[in-house]
């Protein structure tokens, strides 16, 4: 900008106009309004706000008038220039506007693409349905307890009522295995149940003992749409003083109301262990039919077969002579016990129809379990 | 055991009503697992009569021989006319009684019989075999021929019994007396509250000293033997039909007359029984132990060679029978076929032989019969002499017999077995309050002399040799009282620890490996031993060592894995044969070792708790066990997609997996390289640990070897970690500690350092670490860049970024400048790195 006309010739200068001002604002305005773009309000910033802008030039005329004009010129300009500047900056939010949503159309995506750039990692439901298992019981103060799965005879029969000459020791399909050079007598087995963990607990444990007793067993049966030869159980020992056939009725009831839901419930019915006595063979409600499709041809189960009741595994008190073998008094101890096989009851709760889809680790067939069931 | 309804009703008067399903439902609660109702004859429809066949006429030119036959049927057909009948069986001749089937009939198996054109005549009706009729095997393989007495024209259906329900049962190891249709209709008896007409209750003569003479040496390998001897029986004489039908009902194969009625008598009352012929038995028969390496030729025609345990029975040569399990070739009695020498005087033998004894036997010579059955789960030694007696009277009634008066019985003195229990116990076993009286009726029932109040001394039946305790007589009392009126209660555990740090640690490393995209694929732990040539290990690799079953199942996988990499190779080497290329898997189990010193692990005693010695002892028996964590990949770890390129798993998976394992263990794992059986020599990470201050690998990973790969069938470039789970989980530190947070600026500096190409970069990040000292915040590796023209031959470049920070004030430049130049001082004087320029 020049300096300021201080030495003012009032012959030369003539008023500045007011319609004349307001001529200038209304071009500016009008400019503004016609600007269709950012770039194009630029354009027309400069040329009506900018140093040479009538408006700019009429401003500087102000010093030249003489001194009475000027509070009136000033006035007038300014205001002008006020308008102005205002109908710039609101055009500029205007036009700002449009931009930004210009773009945020403009970087739209299509948010169904897939993303599988890293595929979906599972865990084994054999895994998960143990540990689902377990908390039920770590939930009502049991502990989990484990144990090797190449066993000392004495912990996998003997420990268990179960003598070298017994004939469930004949019948337990056990893998043995063989000993120093090579030899055939070890007194080693790949144990055929959890019991032995149950005999190391109560060696190992102060009484009361409550474990739950996850794990790997194994028997020689070929691999088929109903066997494996190694399979997992769950198994569950309690000896405390006064436990009683009830408790362990309660406790099963409890599981499989905390597996299957409200209403379900277990059925016992004599049978024979070893380890075991009285013993029972134990079976839950099916918690497909509820038991409705027993005598109702019309609306068959396939869960259960339409027998009302899914049998589960073995259970019973835990007989004395066991508690004797582990130094418990049974004078004063009593306990319960049952267990069951993982596998069978992965194959009813998600149907799964065949074992061998459980043991060759194809991932068609775990993915979908994900991290818990 | 096979229980034929209609042989059970003959000792329970069970309503007619009752069907065997309700039969089965009764027993399954009282304890008897009925597995399976069978219905004989089931859509089964005459007319099916008896039939004598009046000729036969060879039919010629068909590829197999083919009759044509009239058969007189009477007034079965309505006509009265012979029946003609066309058959392509050849076991009968003229004269002989035959079962017909005739048009209108329907046999098992929806098989409607009409009139039918074949082989060029019509076939009015069929001569049936005993398949067609849903017998069982009678072991003539062809049409049923009738005795010669039976009658033309009687309906067959009845006569052959042919409509029955027969229960299957599943009887537990306890259970020796259910091994007999005695045994199951006392508890059908009970089950119902019916009185038992018991098979066994008859009037036996009582010994003297006329009968065959017997000589039991070991009184407790067998503490009764009872010898009974039949003459002049008629070798031609055939089983009768009822008793035929009733062997083929519980599954047995009818052989001969003698025979059929042992094994009649030994269902019937549970008693094994063995028929001598008695001109091939030379003098006393004897029971004793065996002499070590004695030898016998069973009835099976093998010869054995006998243990210095096993019983035997004897005669003046030697072994004649392995005692309650198989009688000898030479005394058996000989076949009807063979009428000349058939037998016509038997010795029977009723024997009680030591349970234990005869197991053993069975085990030693992998032999078990249906009398060791019965002896190993125990059978009732008072039924013996009854046993004798029935077989003695069925001889003489079917066999046209004489029974001589001589009866030999050798008998161990013994005491019937008696157990005391309060007579609340099994209340408190129950949890039920059933009082004495309810007890006491139970004990009663099952066949118990029960005396006394509040303490009962109870005399347990002499077949009932499984009760022996307290708890015994509880189960008794509770199940006839009802398993399923238990009532539900919950006990209260003392408060738990929940799980322990191994227990969680296994959960979590399965979390984070499936949150990484890795499946779990639990696999089998036997193995092959050849898969350690095909992984390169040396010959004195300590994973060679295994544990070897003596009975495996597969004879190529004899062995328990040491690695859980053969198992998880396998996996994914089967995923990827069926079409699933790009793969990510991980699994989570024990491995096995052998300890250095080999010992077989003794029996403990179980009347008392073994001592702290005698388990340790005892696990020192077993092997080692760890459980290892191990992830196998091949294909893309990333796949292609509308964001860019994929990314091939390689070998820097492998690690990642690691240091995640590693983290969630809280332990400090340090990666080397290292060469090592599978994998390739130049991509192979070694893991390390320090415990106890020593370094310690714990485990592998990186690439697999290209031969290895080659030599499995692998995907190319597949890749592999294992780590022992247990050895992280013992140096990781439980508890983390809070770090302490500056909010004072940070000061970064980058440098990039030239290297020899071989300088492992965490070789020059410890030196800078180090170096710099307690003012380094953090270092990040962020460039590698190999230029021979740059940087020269053999270099590589290694840019870092370094973060410093003060805990107590903003670091002045020449602050951190001064910590970046001792980092780099320490790399350049470790490592020979420069500063690039």
């Amino acid at each position: 900008m020049s300096a300021p006309n201080k030495s003012y010739d009032p012959v030369e200068v003539e008023a500045l106009k007011p319609e004349e001002i307001e001529r200038m604002r209304d071009e500016a305005l009008a400019a503004f309004a016609a600007a269709d773009s950012l770039d194009a309000l630029q354009e027309a910033k400069v040329s009506h706000t900018g140093g040479t802008s009538p408006l700019a030039l009429a401003n500087r005329e102000i010093g030249a008038l003489p001194p009475h004009a000027k509070a009136a010129a000033g006035k007038l300009v300014g205001q002008a220039r006020g308008a102005v500047n205002k109908g710039l900056a609101a055009r500029q939010t205007e036009l700002e506007a449009e931009r930004d949503a210009r773009v945020l159309v403009e970087e739209a995506v299509d948010v169904t693409l897939p993303y599988d750039r890293v595929p979906v990692g599972a865990r084994h439901p054999l895994t998960t349905l143990s540990e689902r298992i377990e908390d039920i019981f770590v939930a009502m103060g049991y502990e989990v307890a484990e144990g090797p799965q190449v066993e000392a005879e004495w912990f996998n029969f003997d420990a268990l009522n179960i003598g070298p000459d017994h004939p469930a020791r004949g019948e337990a399909d056990t893998f043995f295995v063989q000993g120093p050079q090579g030899g055939t007598e070890s007194g080693v087995v790949l144990r055929t149940h959890t019991s032995p963990v149950q005999i190391r607990s109560l060696l190992e444990r102060e009484l009361p003992v409550y474990v739950i007793c996850p794990g790997r067993v194994y028997r020689t049966d070929e691999l088929d749409a109903t066997h494996t030869p190694v399979f997992h159980q769950v198994e569950l020992l309690a000896v405390d003083e006064g436990l009683t056939m009830a408790d362990l009725k309660g406790t099963l009831d409890h599981m499989v109301q905390s597996l299957f839901g409200e209403g379900m419930k277990t059925r016992l019915r004599p049978n024979f262990f070893p380890f075991t006595e009285p013993s029972a063979e134990m079976d839950m409600l099916c918690y497909v039919c509820k038991g409705t499709s027993v005598g109702n041809p019309d609306r068959p189960c396939r869960t259960c077969s339409s027998e009302g009741w899914i049998e589960l595994g073995g259970c019973g008190m835990v007989n004395p002579k066991v508690l004797t073998a582990c130094g418990v008094d049974p004078e004063k101890y009593s306990g319960f016990a049952f267990g069951f096989g993982i596998e069978r009851m992965l194959m009813f709760r998600h149907n799964v129809e065949d074992m061998r889809d459980m043991v060759e680790g194809d991932v068609r067939f775990t993915r979908p379990f994900g991290m818990e069931i | 055991m096979r229980v034929p309804l209609s042989w059970l009703r003959e000792y329970v008067d069970l309503p007619a009503t009752e069907t065997g399903r309700d039969i089965q439902a009764k027993l399954i609660s009282a304890g008897l697992e009925v597995e399976t109702v069978e219905q004989l004859g089931d859509g089964l429809k005459g007319p099916l009569v008896v039939g004598r066949v009046l000729t036969i006429e060879e039919l010629e030119g068909f590829k197999k021989p083919i009759r044509f036959c009239t058969v007189d049927v009477g007034t079965a057909n309505g006509s009265g006319e012979p029946q003609e009948i066309v058959c392509g069986a050849r076991n009968f001749a003229v004269g002989d009684k035959v079962v017909v089937v005739l048009p209108g009939a329907e046999l098992p198996g929806g098989f409607a019989i009409a009139a039918r054109k074949t082989y060029g005549r019509t076939s009015h009706g069929m001569i049936c075999s005993s398949d067609e009729l849903g017998m069982g095997d009678d072991g003539t393989k062809g049409i049923i021929v009738l005795p010669p007495e039976t009658e033309v024209g009687k309906d067959a259906i009845e006569l052959l019994e042919l409509v029955d329900e027969v229960l299957d049962i599943a009887v537990t190891a306890n259970r020796g007396d259910c091994l007999s249709i005695r045994g199951v209709a006392r508890e059908t008896a009970i089950a119902y509250g019916l009185p038992l007409r018991d098979p066994a209750l008859l009037d036996v003569p009582g010994p003297n000293a006329f009968g065959h003479p017997v000589q039991v040496s070991d009184p407790l390998g067998c503490d009764r033997f009872t010898a009974r001897t039949v003459t002049g029986l008629d070798p031609e004489t055939r089983s009768p039909i009822w008793l035929k039908r009733r062997l083929q009902k519980v599954g047995m194969r009818p052989i001969s007359l003698a025979v059929d009625i042992t094994n009649y008598v030994m269902m019937e009352v549970g008693q094994p029984l063995h028929a001598y012929d008695r001109s091939l038995v030379q003098g006393t028969i004897g029971v004793r132990r065996a002499g070590e390496g004695e030898k016998i030729v069973t009835l099976d025609g093998v010869t054995r060679t006998l243990h210095a345990e096993d019983l035997v029975i004897t005669d003046d040569r030697g072994p004649i029978g392995l005692a309650g399990l198989m009688g000898g070739a030479d005394t058996e009695i000989a076949d009807h076929d063979d009428v000349e020498n058939a037998s016509t005087d038997v010795v029977i033998e009723a024997a009680h032989f030591d349970q234990v004894a005869i197991a053993r036997t069975a085990r030693r010579h992998k032999l078990s019969s249906e009398a060791s059955r019965r002896f190993e789960r125990g059978v009732d030694p008072m039924a013996a002499a009854a046993a004798a007696q029935r077989t003695v009277d069925l001889l003489v009634l079917l066999a046209g017999g004489t029974a001589e008066a001589g009866v030999t019985e050798v008998i161990a003195p013994s005491a019937p077995h008696t157990i005391s229990v309060p007579a609340n116990h099994p209340d408190k076993v129950a949890g039920v309050d059933y009082g004495r009286e309810t007890v006491v009726r139970r004990l009663q029932e099952v066949g118990c002399d029960v005396y006394g109040q509040d303490e009962l001394i109870v005399t347990v039946p002499s077949w009932r040799p499984d009760l022996t305790d307290p708890n015994d007589l509880a189960e008794e009392v509770i199940r006839l009282e009802g398993y399923e009126n238990l009532p539900s209660t919950l006990p209260r555990p003392p408060a738990g620890r929940g799980l322990t740090q191994r227990q969680r640690l296994h959960r979590r490393v399965g979390r984070v490996l499936a949150g990484a995209g890795y499946v779990e694929a639990p696999n089998y732990p036997f193995i092959a031993e050849q898969v350690f040539d095909q992984f390169g290990l040396d010959a004195d690799d300590p994973a060679r060592r295994v544990v070897r079953l003596t009975n495996p199942l597969n004879d190529e996988e004899p062995a328990l894995r040491t690695s859980l990499l053969p198992g998880l190779l396998g996996a994914l080497r089967r995923n990827d044969g069926r079409g699933g290329h790009d793969l990510a898997l991980f699994e989570t189990g024990l491995v096995f070792h052998p300890r250095e010193e080999q010992r077989v692990a003794v029996a403990l005693p179980v009347d008392r708790r073994p001592t702290d010695e005698e388990i340790a002892t005892l696990n020192a028996a077993l092997p080692e066990q760890p459980r290892c964590v191990a992830v196998v990949l091949a294909g893309a770890r990333e796949q292609a997609g509308w964001w860019g390129k994929g990314r091939p798993a390689d070998w820097a998976d492998t690690i990642e997996a690691a240091r995640a394992v590693a983290r969630e263990a809280g332990a400090e794992l340090a990666v080397r390289q290292g060469q090592y059986g599978p994998w390739h020599p130049g991509r192979c990470a070694e893991l390390v640990v320090v415990a106890d201050g020593a370094e310690r690998v714990v485990g592998h990973a990186g690439e697999l070897h290209p031969r290895v790969i080659k030599a499995l069938g692998l995907p190319a470039r597949t890749a592999a970690m294992e780590l022992d789970l247990d050895a992280l989980e013992r140096v990781g530190d439980g508890v983390p500690q809070a770090p302490r947070i500056s909010s004072f600026p940070v000061a970064t500096q980058d440098v990039a350092l030239v290297v020899d190409e071989f300088v492992p970069h965490a070789e020059v990040e410890a030196a800078l670490r180090e170096g710099a000292g307690e003012l380094l915040e953090g270092i990040r590796l962020f460039d590698v860049y190999e230029n021979a023209e740059q940087l020269g031959d053999g270099r590589k470049s290694l840019a870092y970024a370094l973060r410093f920070r003060a805990a107590d004030r903003t670091l002045t430049v020449d602050e951190a400048s001064a910590a970046r130049d001792a980092a780099l001082a320490l790399a350049g004087e470790r490592t020979g790195a420069v500063l690039r320029s």
